[in-house]
């Protein structure tokens, strides 16, 4: 066990590397940023010594380690337009997301294993196809679509819910979360489903198609004749047979989840790093974007890291056997 | 006589399809006393299974019973509800599957899974069914029960997984056991074992056991009373010895005779001939368009000298803390022109890696290979490429070796179209003929491998083994897999190709009978060992070494066959 964790930890480092280093590039391909810096009105002597204060006239790999240096420290500079460190901007953005990611993905998990479950036991019902057909607009449209339609019948029409923004949020500590207050939870709401939709939909159609795979093994037919009942059947050994794949499947739509973040947060304007980041595009602000892209790829690799272990942890044949 | 445990009445079951009622089981009738094992015996869609399904209440959709009735110990069970079909099963009625890999779920331990049986049946504490469950294993002599316990499927070995379902079956000590092909996934040795115990069972338990086999040495071994079936009829119902040594129906005297004898050597495998389903196989067909095939240089087409593989068994950083098994050690023999030379063993004895390493499927760790005097281990890739299409592969499972979605014509065409050895105009042409020679219909081309039945597919895999005209043909278990009038026909078309083409054969197969009909020269592996090389007639009439002894004893005696 300890090996397979020490290599995927190896390879996780060299991905961030990988990442880091075209994060890295963006300040040197796109644009200069001394030109970013410095007005209209500079001198040469300014650019020189902005130059060497910034130490832009090393050569590239020794600016390279540098970089790397401060980002793992979590400094990744000063932004550009707003003047300010990088790592608290991000600080005051990242419970905004983080949290609507959280509920979206228990939106997506909880739903969609359950009314995968469903359809693959019922798979012949009128109820189960009904599911299954309307799942495919759930797939098929597009997250900013859902999004516009939700706030024009629920905020629009309806009024009952608010169309942007967090509502009150409260501080705890650093962080600042909507969960406390009513308008905050109301908030959290159209959101989380229109982010999570697509997840739900895809994580329903796996569970189902790997269920009625796990449903024809022979393992199965021989519970049945051991005279199991059809719900110890299907929901003890049939549903964890079933979560092994599903697994690796749901890891990599959590980092889906925060990265799509991006578009849900434009639709609803909720003020998170997906903002940021678009914002930060916007007006090439490139420590934000570095520093975006780099938290990015730790979650994903992270994430992946997790699936991994947990892979091992439900199917006991990954195990190291002890002999 | 005592009562019968279990009755069966004039069962049949029947499955609506597009063309109408299709009746796999038609009033069949047989009776199980406590006790008693009672063989039924008949090829692959007989219809056996689906009457111990209908038994356990386990019939797939849509087949149902259409009418007869089945009688458990005085009570009428076909007719019952759902539910209290369910206490039946694994209640009453226990059941053993035929591949005992895939019947064990692999993410729980067999303890949980015997615990859950015993609780779900006999409604008693957590602490007592553990305590029952120990026993059990116990019973079914798998030793260490307490360590064993708490492990999962995949840390045992076949023949031990086969004792775990055994002993799930036994859990609350049912009066009926349904066991549909327990052996037939099993080696020779595992299989007599598995097989004693069953009876040692039946007699101590007084338990009724239905044995659903294709395996006439089976029948022979183990049961009491026999059932064959043919075409979803019971055609003969008597006692063993009986049926075997006189057997009534024509059927079953035809049956009989395609069983391979290990006391005899014939020219050709008898096939079942009941029914007219003859092959249409035109064996000098085969000869003609067939580039003559050049004799080796030194007469000795395939050397094998010394090879060795070691497979890794813990990994590990450094090189010096990893550990390796070893799965064949220091092999040595070689293959004459035209000659079939037999390998066998137990599972896990390096037949098939060896049989990999000579097609270069798997690499060499060390010793060397030599085809007609070109050293195989030392080729370039471009050179590797020619010897690949010299030498092709049967495997034994006919269901996975072929692409399910790829159509018999791309399968079979495949090897031509890699190696370039026609213009892409002649390619279909090829292909028909091929699987004419066969026996397939030109129709086949065109369809799916899932519309083929087992020896069917088994024939797709020798057209395309033949598509290369290769000098060499590795042939891994190909008729293990399949029933016995089907493994003559496979078997036949092996040696028709042998003969007429001069075709060189390395003959894989635990089964001993077969490799007596098929082989020249047989070779006996051991734990990775060759452990000895002779003619076929001097190793079964007088075999040196101890083990091969053992294995020739293991062979299914049928003496008191017919014929």
């Amino acid at each position: 066990m300890l090996p397979f964790i020490l290599k995927r930890v190896f390879q996780s480092l060299l991905v961030l590397i990988i990442t880091g280093a075209i994060a890295f590039s963006m300040f040197t391909f796109v644009g200069d940023p001394i030109d970013n810096m410095l007005g209209q009105e500079r001198t040469m002597e300014d650019v020189e010594r902005l130059r060497a204060q910034l130490g832009l006239d090393q050569p590239i790999p020794v600016q390279y380690v540098k970089f790397l240096g401060e980002a793992v420290q979590g400094n990744f500079g000063v932004s550009y337009r707003q003047g300010r460190e990088v790592s608290e901007i991000i600080k005051e953005r990242a419970p905004a997301t983080l949290e609507l990611a959280a509920l979206s993905a228990v939106f997506a998990i909880v739903v969609g294993i359950a009314l995968g479950v469903f359809t693959a036991i019922r798979r012949d019902g009128f109820v189960a196809n009904f599911i299954m057909s309307s799942s495919l607009i759930g797939v098929s449209l597009p997250t900013f679509l859902i999004g516009i339609l939700l706030i024009y019948l629920f905020s629009v029409e309806l009024g009952w819910l608010p169309s942007f923004g967090r509502g009150e949020v409260v501080r705890v500590g650093w962080w600042s979360t909507g969960f406390l207050t009513e308008t905050g939870l109301k908030a959290l709401i159209l959101p989380s489903i229109t982010l999570g939709l697509y997840q739900m939909t895809l994580i329903m159609r796996l569970v189902r198609s790997e269920m009625l795979e796990v449903l024809r093994q022979d393992y199965i037919r021989f519970a049945r004749a051991r005279g199991l009942s059809e719900r110890v059947i299907n929901f003890r050994h049939a549903l964890k047979n079933t979560m092994v794949p599903v697994i690796t499947v749901i890891g990599l739509q959590l980092g889906a989840i925060i990265a799509f973040a991006i578009i849900t947060e434009t639709v609803f304007q909720w003020p998170g790093l997906g903002l940021l980041f678009i914002n930060a595009i916007q007006f090439v602000d490139i420590p934000v974007m570095a520093a975006y892209l780099m938290m990015i790829s730790v979650m994903f690799v992270v994430i992946n890291l997790l699936v991994d272990i947990l892979y091992a942890f439900i199917d006991p044949r990954l195990r190291v056997s002890a002999k | 006589m005592t009562e019968p445990v279990l009755s069966i009445r004039d069962l049949t079951v029947e499955i609506p399809t597009r063309h109408g009622l299709f009746k796999p089981v038609q009033n069949v009738t047989y009776d199980i006393r406590p006790g008693e094992i009672r063989g039924v015996v008949g090829e692959s869609g007989a219809g056996k299974s689906m009457t111990g399904n209908a038994v356990i209440g386990l019939l797939d959709d849509p087949a149902r019973i259409a009418s007869g009735e089945i009688w458990l110990k005085g009570r009428r069970i076909d007719n019952l509800g759902v539910e209290e079909q369910r206490a039946i099963r694994g209640g009453e009625i226990g059941m053993i599957f035929q591949d005992p890999l895939t019947s064990l779920n692999p993410l729980f331990t067999i303890g949980e899974q015997l615990v859950e049986t015993i609780q779900l049946h006999l409604k008693v504490s957590g602490k007592e069914a553990k305590e029952r469950a120990l026993a059990l294993l116990d019973r079914v002599s798998i030793p260490d029960p307490k360590t064993r316990f708490d492990q999962y499927p995949h840390q045992f070995s076949g023949g031990m997984r086969q004792r775990v379902v055994i002993a799930l079956a036994l859990c609350s000590e049912p009066s009926v056991i349904v066991a549909d092909e327990p052996t037939t996934a099993l080696d020779v040795s595992i299989q007599a074992q598995v097989l004693d115990l069953i009876k040692e069972l039946a007699r101590e338990t007084q338990v009724g056991v239905i044995l659903v086999t294709h395996d006439m040495g089976v029948i022979a071994d183990t049961t009491e009373q026999v059932t064959v079936m043919y075409n979803g009829q019971v055609v003969e119902n008597g006692s063993t010895d009986q049926v075997l040594s006189a057997p009534k129906h024509e059927y079953t005297k035809s049956l009989i005779a395609a069983v391979p004898r290990p006391q005899v050597k014939l020219h050709r495998f008898p096939q079942v001939s009941y029914g007219g389903r003859e092959t249409t196989f035109k064996i000098e067909d085969l000869a003609r368009n067939w580039a003559k095939t050049e004799p080796s240089k030194s007469g000795k087409l395939l050397e094998v000298e010394g090879i060795t593989k070691k497979f890794l068994e813990k990994s590990a950083i450094l090189p010096s803390w990893r550990t390796y098994f070893t799965a064949v050690d220091e092999v040595t023999f070689d293959i004459k022109d035209g000659e079939v030379f037999g390998l066998v063993g137990e599972s896990g004895s390096g037949k098939s890696t060896v049989a990999r390493m000579i097609g270069t499927l798997l690499d060499v760790d060390g010793g060397r290979i030599r085809f007609d005097g070109e050293e195989v281990t030392a080729m370039t890739p471009a050179q590797i490429a020619g010897y690949r299409r010299q030498i092709q592969m049967i495997f034994q499972d006919p269901f996975s070796s072929l692409n399910p979605r790829m159509k018999v014509e791309s399968i079979v065409a495949e090897p031509l179209r890699h190696h370039k050895l026609l213009p892409v105009d002649q390619i279909s042409g090829r292909v028909q003929e091929l699987l004419d020679r066969v026996g397939l219909t030109r129709a086949a081309a065109a369809k799916y491998p899932h519309e083929f039945s087992g020896g069917q597919r088994q024939r797709i895999s020798i057209a395309r083994a033949l598509a290369t005209q290769p000098r060499f043909l590795i042939c891994d278990e190909p008729t293990s897999a399949l029933d016995v009038s089907i493994q003559a026909q496979i078997l036949n078309i092996l040696k028709d190709l042998q003969e007429h083409l001069g075709l060189t054969m390395l003959f894989i197969s635990h089964d001993l009978p077969v490799v007596r009909q098929m082989c020249d020269r047989v070779g006996v592996m051991k734990q990775g060992q060759l452990i000895e090389v002779q003619e076929t007639e001097t190793l079964f009439a007088d075999p040196r070494q101890d083990y091969t002894k053992k294995l020739l004893e293991l062979m299914p005696r049928l003496a008191q066959l017919s014929g």
